[in-house]
């Protein structure tokens, strides 16, 4: 007698899985690309990485300071260690 | 099977890259297109015998902000050779537009496209775009972007249109 293997045909399966998953972003629009006179959001302010200037360049020099690596921005230290 | 995978990568590839990045051809008919204008609708064939400068723009666009007074000196200097600027606004809320043409005044036909319509019919590929059309309704050059460049470019192109009746 023929034994039943359930897990004989799995990677088809899983391999049909993909493809219909690949045509249904392609076909149902899942995956769209914004146009370019679409980014009216994007364009604000707020969605810029470094908006405020105060907060960033205090955001700039407590990274400096904590991971001591000069030479990225701004001007390098002398050499005394002391930031 | 290794040369294979490579086929499958290449096919995958190809798929993603598939976005074609032409716009129309230039000498081909313009799309025909209405969109709401302050009074009404406006149309393509509203305007044939004219020279077209069809210009797509938002309020959120820094160049194109930039291109307002050059476009209203556009308007003035070649409008009665027969030049219509015809500005497409391109914002989803159209109070965004408004509000922007208190500050930034156009003297010439402005229209809108909330729903984006037209940018694809004309494939535009940037912001701000802009397509010269020909008295006979025919593309005769597009362009995308705008800096000081652009302005000479742009009106080479006019009078060059202007001047082939």
């Amino acid at each position: 007698m023929k034994q039943f293997k359930p897990y004989k045909h799995l990677h088809r399966l899983a391999l049909l899985g993909l493809v219909l998953s690949c045509t249904a972003c392609s076909n149902m629009q899942l995956v769209q690309t914004v146009q370019p006179w679409e980014k009216g959001k994007l364009a604000k302010k707020e969605m810029t990485f470094d908006h405020d200037k105060l907060e960033s360049k205090f955001a700039e020099h407590t990274y400096s300071s904590k991971e001591s690596a000069f030479g990225g921005s701004g001007v390098g230290g002398g050499g005394c260690g002391c930031n | 099977m290794k040369f294979l995978n490579l086929k499958a990568l290449a096919v995958i590839i190809g798929l993603g890259i598939n976005v074609h990045a032409l716009a129309l051809e230039n000498g081909k008919p313009a799309p025909e297109f209405t969109a709401q204008a302050g009074k009404g609708n406006i149309q393509l064939a509203d305007y044939r015998g004219k020279v077209v400068y069809l210009d797509f723009w938002a309020s959120w666009c820094g160049p194109c902000k930039l291109s307002f007074p050059w476009m209203n000196a556009l308007q003035s200097k070649y409008g009665a050779q027969g030049l219509q600027v015809v500005a497409i606004n391109l914002d989803t809320k159209q109070e965004d537009a408004l509000e922007f043409l208190k500050t930034t005044p156009g003297n010439f036909h402005i229209a809108y496209d909330p729903k984006g319509v037209m940018p694809r019919q004309y494939e535009i590929k940037g912001m701000p775009s802009s397509i010269l059309i020909d008295r006979d309704g025919k593309i005769l050059a597009q362009h995308a972007g705008f800096n000081d460049a652009s302005k000479a470019k742009i009106e080479q192109a006019i009078v060059a249109s202007l001047g082939s009746k």
